[in-house]
């Protein structure tokens, strides 16, 4: 078991004949991946990848010809929006974007319309996406640095992941799926939700929570999970030493009335349960503790 | 992306929101043309001197002077052009005044707060007002939150008649100004909404004693994003109110931001580059800089974020801690045995460097005769270059 993908998942690229795209498409090819075609459009019935796949103009026709499910995009942040809700419009299930940098009004567009779009979930945007040991690889985090066990990851941050998936295997703690969320002011699932998947999910016996100051998606996360996760949560916070900064405007600070410092969120994960580590090197060792 | 108050007037004034106006000068020598500008052109006869730094708190750091006629505006003008001002949020070095924005004078008989930003938890936009304006707005929200009335707009049907009436309403505007509140939102969330703004804040927002509304100060920022698509917008960016090293490095495509330790660093990723700080704190070291290297890290990024951490003299030891997943580590020890030969280190470098081709790049740095402290762990890496930073420095 695991959780948003497997070994069955039906996968298409949105992107594929880009550089980022057809790099990254290959890869999960050659990690088992069941890569069944691509989308850009204006190329369609091009053929990529070794073995081939053919190429779609929409993902309409992707969904028609070749039952895609998934869809994982690489589309250039100023068609990235589009494309996210493309896919949710031809009925992609798990949507994974890759995309960095796609302008914030976009993304509050996209919010709304996937609102309409109740069987589609998107992961990302601005993330490395999914990686499930031995069974599935949709984005671009390395198969290689992970290895199967029992253990959910969720994280913002695409190399602090690495990380701590590192310190793990070098505990022998496998993983079952490592998440990567992304960063950015707007994403399509949140901690939250993830914690509710790996709590149905009979493998994952703990969870690897990372997150980063801003926002208040931790605190909302460690809220539910007080009251509906039984699991084990090993938490950590990137940037308690990030300077406060010099800020313009001061409505992003009252916007939600929650204290987004570090410091704020791992007394607030703290106090909900979790096991916090103030050093990100404490990680696996910390789960270890857990379910060792 | 930030800019001053003067250039967020204009583009206020192009959404036909009104504003205290005036007019911007960087010499002296056109202070007596202005001055008669703002007579004549804004029939006013006062004048309010106003310092243009892209930092708050400008009146507090006496950047901001009432002027009841010509000559206390000239000896305003000439006392804040060119000074350092020093505010709660430029930091101790505080800011050189290159322009000045001398406006009208206006008979406020009332103040208030408006903003519009993007509310991260359920993806919409939140429109924030006050009746407290004038003020910190966070002190407002910290002692008196009731006073604070926020809105949602579902930016898919943007914002209707009726939410800006019924946020008019709360603020106890009636009759003429309560149309004049309702024109004025409606006109500043489509500006928002077109300039890819991620923040626009109106304080004060005021009515004068003629009960007109006006905007006497604001502030945007926008989505660095989304200024690929707003040209306009990006032509107002002024250099010299941001760091000169952190300018310099974002030529080099490097997320460099200064802090005041001595170890430096050089990650990839944003996460792993605050937790690599965090972990130099915790071992007793203090962090010189954040600086994220990004997805392509090679040998000319190697080089060019050494520059960057070098040019900052309190760094005593480098920390690079590279975990390589699309980036292939043989690469990243290729740069930074070419940049340790090539810059003439003189501080202790611990290197870092796990994930793909990790066992390629140690095998590369041992046989390359520079020198250098390897580690293993994140864990050793940060032990290490915390001792090597102290035993530097006594």
């Amino acid at each position: 078991m695991a959780i948003l993908v497997d070994k069955n998942s039906r996968i298409i690229v949105q992107g594929i004949t880009g550089s980022e795209g057809s790099f990254h498409a290959q890869q999960c090819l050659d990690y088992g991946q069941n890569v069944v075609g691509g989308v850009t459009p204006g190329k369609g019935g091009q053929e990529v990848l070794e073995p081939k796949v053919p190429v779609f103009d929409t993902v309409y026709e992707a969904v028609e010809k070749v039952n895609a499910n998934v869809s994982l995009i690489f589309v250039p942040p100023a068609f990235a929006a589009d494309a996210i809700m493309e896919a949710a419009d031809a009925g992609i299930e798990t949507i994974v974007c890759i995309t960095e940098g796609i302008p914030v009004k976009d993304m509050t567009y996209v919010e709304s319309y996937l609102k309409t779009k109740p069987n589609s979930r998107l992961i990302g945007p601005n993330c490395p996406g999914l990686l499930t040991p031995e069974g599935a690889k949709v984005g671009i985090m390395p198969g290689f640095i992970a290895q199967k066990g029992n253990v959910g990851v969720i994280s913002k941050s695409g190399t602090l992941t690495y990380e701590a998936v590192h310190q793990l295997c070098a505990e022998g703690l496998g993983q079952t799926t490592c998440v990567g969320i992304g960063g950015d002011p707007i994403i399509g699932t949140k901690m939250a939700e993830l914690l509710e998947m790996f709590e149905n999910d009979s493998e994952t016996k703990a969870i690897v929570m990372i997150g980063e100051i801003g926002g208040s998606m931790e605190i909302e996360a460690a809220q539910y999970a007080k009251e509906n996760i039984s699991k084990p949560i090993i938490g950590f916070i990137a940037g308690q030493t990030a300077p406060p900064g010099r800020r313009m405007g001061h409505a992003g600070a009252i916007v939600s009335g929650e204290d987004e410092s570090a410091a704020a969120k791992m007394k607030i994960m703290r106090e909900c349960g979790i096991h916090v580590v103030d050093s990100p090197a404490d990680i696996g060792r910390t789960v270890k503790e857990q379910i060792g | 992306m930030n800019i001053h108050e003067y250039q967020a007037k204009e583009i206020l004034k192009k959404f036909k929101i009104p504003v205290q106006d005036g007019f911007v000068l960087d010499d002296i020598s056109e202070a007596e043309n202005i001055l008669s500008k703002v007579e004549s052109e804004l029939g006013s006869s006062q004048f309010v001197v106003k310092a243009q730094i892209h930092a708050g708190g400008r009146g507090k750091g006496g950047g901001v002077k009432f002027s009841p006629n010509k000559e206390s505006a000239k000896e305003n003008i000439q006392n804040i052009l060119g000074m350092t001002l020093i505010t709660p949020q430029t930091g101790e070095a505080g800011q050189k005044v290159r322009k000045v924005m001398v406006t009208e004078g206006i008979d406020i008989a009332d103040e208030y707060y408006l903003a519009i930003t993007l509310d991260r938890s359920t993806g919409q936009n939140v429109i924030m007002a006050s009746t407290e304006g004038g003020v910190e707005i966070e002190e407002v929200a910290a002692a008196t939150p009731e006073k604070i009335i926020r809105t949602w707009v579902d930016p898919s049907f943007g914002l209707k008649r009726f939410a800006a009436l019924d946020m008019g309403i709360k603020l106890g505007f009636k009759g003429d100004l309560l149309k004049q509140f309702v024109k004025l939102l409606t006109n500043l969330y489509a500006c928002y909404e077109s300039t890819d703004a991620s923040i626009v804040e109106i304080n004060p927002l005021v009515v004068t004693e003629k009960d007109e509304l006006i905007a006497l100060d604001a502030k945007f920022n926008f989505d660095s994003n989304a200024l690929y698509r707003q040209a306009d917008i990006l032509a107002l960016r002024d250099e010299h109110e941001e760091d000169p090293t952190e300018l310099e490095a974002s030529k080099y495509h490097l997320n460099y931001i200064k802090l005041e330790g001595n170890v430096g660093c050089m990650v990839n990723g944003a996460g792993l580059a605050m937790g690599t700080m965090d972990i130099i704190k915790l071992r007793g070291g203090n962090p010189a800089n954040f600086l994220d290297v990004g997805g392509g890290a090679n040998v000319e990024t190697v080089k060019n974020g050494f520059k960057i951490i070098l040019s900052d003299e309190n760094v005593k030891a480098v920390l690079i801690n590279i975990f390589g997943g699309i980036v292939r580590c043989d690469r990243v020890a290729n740069g930074i045995i070419e940049a340790v030969k090539e810059l003439d280190l003189n501080v202790p470098v611990v290197v870092r460097l796990a994930g793909t081709n990790a066992d390629i790049a140690k095998e590369l740095l041992n046989n390359s005769g520079v020198s250098i402290i390897a580690a293993e762990s994140l864990s050793e890496a940060a032990d290490k270059v915390v001792e090597a930073a102290t035993v530097g420095v006594s």
